[in-house]
């Protein structure tokens, strides 16, 4: 047996002993929808069940809610191979995610490739098994797709930083333990003047408000800062150095956007809803609609992995995650719109058991942020042209 | 399989890509369309293009070809997609060859296939007989006659139809119009007494023919494939088609990008480089995106083609999305390049007139969006 078999057979003995049956519920939520029973972690967090508290325990200890981290760091440990082999052992049990959270799909990356050793011994382990949970602040009112025009200011004290100001946008900042911000720390040199910093919102001076979406949910908050203190050993990469990690947070972050996997198909949905006359659906507009979608949709879900094979291959990503973005973002809005029509009426029902307090709705309206959200579409079409068609400024 | 392509293929594309550019280019196929040309391609060059492997990538090495596969000959279509070079390739390397590969007896393999990998023989298929694709409603019929058979009816929308030596008719040997069943397949000789082969010159400066079959005879021997059962050969043949010339027209959306990008950078108006409009850079930008998707399902529908198995759900998926494209490229290409882009000197036109017919042949995006729904099961 190699040892890629032994692994997988070692991993499935596990799983099978370790993963609560509760926990293997089929389709995991996806970040597009309402908040669900996704555990986020954190010291707020409110576990939905006993089964849910293990569960992240268990794989937290391993260091399997992040496979390919260093173990020194709280992760797996895992190669590329072997973190494959888990996530397709994990899916044949349709386990839940026992974890999601920025810190692991958007800090850490960071933190790996531009913190210090000590950074990362210190917030990794942290956010493997769960412990704290980060929010980004990164738009401010004035700061939107033109992003470094941020103007929070955080004042030099010699060993740390006064921050005064205010981020929007912030997700779920009323619910996190840290946060990730960018902060200006030289008025004169626009992207070379903001840096990165991390800290505690339990800090003095910091306070949060929530933001009522279209949706009805609230995700996003308003973030103030009103003279906080800010060690300068939690500077990450150098000062006024920020922009840099920035832009490489941005690029996982629309790469994460972009993925959503192979969704179910929907005519399948409309055929579960509508029914059939004489083996095709009544109304042939619908029938031609969800054809000329599902032929878009497929073709992005294998651009998702060519462009994974291309990065395995060692290929750069760089502005090829801004076309993911675009597109995938406004394939997702096209398919809410279809659920919707294919819906009628029930679509809209805003309240109530029969509509589970208006999913269908909520989640029809939150897609409209997936194409403004890590950068507008147009911000998305200003990258392609310039970087990677080098159309002339 | 990576969806990536390894270094064999890389090595191929960067051969065919260096080799049309540079032997039949753009400037060929208007030379031969001025020039009225009788065969509508050049024979040097696809003698060239025989001895370079690539009329024979999808025969296999004991039948004389280079066994490249599916994703060989894609990656050759596209190459020729950026140049709009003009061949027997599709019509006898692709369709003749993969028929004759599918269907063919032995005998029929061991004449025809080297033959065609060598560019000495053009093979074709006359499907259609309305201007719409639709194998089953094919009423060309075959009845059986002293140990033959007798052929009448007429075809069109034939590649190569004016100067192919053996012609794959599809015709009924039962049943009725817009049955699957009683199909058949023959190999009828262009030179065949009753064969009436009319060159119809089309906008993409091609070869295409219209074939009327007037008591056409031939002998049981020319009978390819089983009788009645021509659709179980003819409709994966047709799948593996419609992935190369997914490929093609991806090529020519590829170009079409390309070239007016190269426009925008250069041409100025109000004092500055139009590149630097947003109006135009979202454009290109849109259509580079929906190129790249286009690349990704057509690469997906080669490699499935590639493995076997029944491929109709990822050929109409790469065909649809590839016509689609390509409508999208060709028509934005003349848009962004304003006035010159219609004129008849400047090349961009070339491709929008390659683009359609190659979109409608063997079904275009109307045609596949549907049979995708279909094999998707609504």
């Amino acid at each position: 047996m190699s040892d890629l078999e032994a692994f997988r057979s070692e991993t499935r003995a596990w799983l099978e002993e370790n993963c609560p049956a509760t926990m293997r519920s089929g389709v995991g939520e996806s970040l597009t929808s309402g908040e669900g029973d996704i555990c986020w972690g954190g010291r707020k967090f409110q576990f939905k069940s006993e089964d849910q508290k293990l569960w992240l325990e268990r794989m937290g200890s391993r260091g399997w809610t992040v496979p390919t981290w260093p173990t020194e760091y709280g992760g797996g440990g895992l190669s590329k191979d072997e973190a494959k082999i888990l996530q397709e052992e994990l899916r044949r049990i349709k386990a839940k995610p026992a974890l999601v959270s920025f810190g692991i799909w958007m800090l850490g990356p960071a933190l790996l490739k531009f913190g210090t050793h000590e950074q990362k011994l210190e917030h990794l382990p942290k956010i493997a098994r769960g412990e704290i949970r980060w929010c980004q602040g990164y738009s401010e009112p004035n700061a939107g797709s033109d992003l470094a025009s941020l103007a929070t200011k955080a004042e030099d004290k010699g060993d740390h930083y006064i921050v005064n100001g205010q981020k929007v946008w912030t997700s779920y900042a009323d619910q996190a333990d840290w946060i990730f911000c960018l902060v200006r720390t030289n008025p004169d040199d626009k992207h070379n003047g903001i840096s990165f910093v991390l800290f505690d919102m339990e800090s003095e001076g910091v306070s949060t408000k929530p933001i009522q979406l279209i949706s009805g949910y609230s995700p996003f908050c308003e973030t103030f800062f009103d003279n906080v203190t800010v060690s300068k050993t939690n500077l990450v990469g150098e000062e006024n150095k920020g922009w840099t990690i920035a832009k490489y947070l941005l690029t996982h972050e629309r790469t994460g956007i972009s993925d959503m996997g192979m969704p179910a198909p929907l005519n399948s949905l409309a055929v579960e809803k509508l029914g059939t006359v004489d083996g095709e659906l009544e109304d042939k507009m619908l029938h031609h609609q969800i054809a000329e979608h599902e032929i878009d949709a497929a073709s992005f879900v294998f651009t998702m992995e060519r462009a994974k094979d291309e990065a395995k291959a060692g290929g750069d990503m760089g502005a090829f995650s801004s076309m993911l973005k675009g597109y995938g973002t406004e394939i997702n809005k096209a398919r809410h719109e279809l659920i919707v029509k294919v819906n009628g009426s029930d679509a809209f029902e805003w309240e109530g058991q029969f509509s589970n307090n208006g999913e269908i709705a909520r989640s029809w309206l939150r897609t409209k942020a997936n194409s403004i959200e890590g950068g507008t579409t147009e911000v998305q079409l200003n990258i392609i042209a310039k970087r990677i068609l080098d159309l002339p400024a | 399989m990576a969806m990536i392509l390894n270094e064999e293929q890389q090595l191929l594309k960067e051969s065919a890509e260096g080799f049309f550019n540079e032997k039949a280019p753009i400037s060929q196929l208007r030379q031969l369309r001025d020039d009225k040309d009788e065969t509508g391609y050049s024979k040097q060059l696809w003698t060239e293009m025989s001895e370079m492997g690539f009329a024979g990538l999808l025969i296999d090495e004991d039948h004389g070809g280079t066994g490249f596969g599916v994703m060989g000959a894609g990656i050759v279509a596209e190459a020729m997609g950026r140049t709009l070079s003009a061949s027997p390739y599709f019509a006898s390397s692709i369709v003749g060859a993969s028929l004759i590969k599918a269907a063919g007896n032995d005998t029929q393999k061991s004449t025809l296939l080297p033959a065609i990998a060598a560019g000495e023989t053009i093979v074709t298929l006359a499907v259609d007989e309305t201007s719409t694709h639709n194998p089953e409603r094919t009423s060309v019929k075959a009845t059986s006659a002293e140990g033959g058979y007798v052929l009448n009816g007429m075809k069109t929308f034939v590649p190569e139809g004016h100067v192919a030596d053996q012609i794959i008719v599809l015709a009924r040997t039962s049943g009725d119009a817009g049955g699957a069943n009683g199909l058949s397949l023959f190999l009828v000789d262009r030179r065949a007494a009753g064969v009436i082969a009319d060159r119809t010159v089309m906008s993409d400066s091609r070869n295409w023919a219209k074939i009327t079959l007037e008591g056409v005879k031939v002998s049981a021997e020319n009978l390819l494939g089983e009788e009645g059962a021509a659709m179980k050969a003819l409709g994966p043949v047709l799948d593996k088609a419609n992935i190369i010339l997914a490929s093609e027209l991806l090529g020519i959306a590829q170009e079409c990008l390309d070239r007016t990008v190269a426009y925008l950078q250069e041409r100025k108006q109000f004092g500055v480089l139009i590149g630097s409009f947003q109006g135009l850079q979202h454009r290109a930008a849109q259509l580079f995106s929906e190129i790249e998707v286009t690349r990704s399902a057509v690469m997906k529908a080669q490699q499935m083609a590639e493995m076997g198995g029944d491929v109709s759900w990822f050929a109409s998926l790469a065909k649809a999305k590839a016509s689609k494209t390509a409508e999208l490229a060709t028509n934005e290409a003349i848009q962004m390049h304003g006035g010159i882009g219609m004129t008849d000197e400047f090349d961009i036109g070339f491709f929008i007139k390659r683009a359609r017919v190659a979109q409608t042949l063997y079904g275009g995006f109307n045609y596949h969006a549907d049979r995708f729904a279909r094999t998707s099961g609504y």
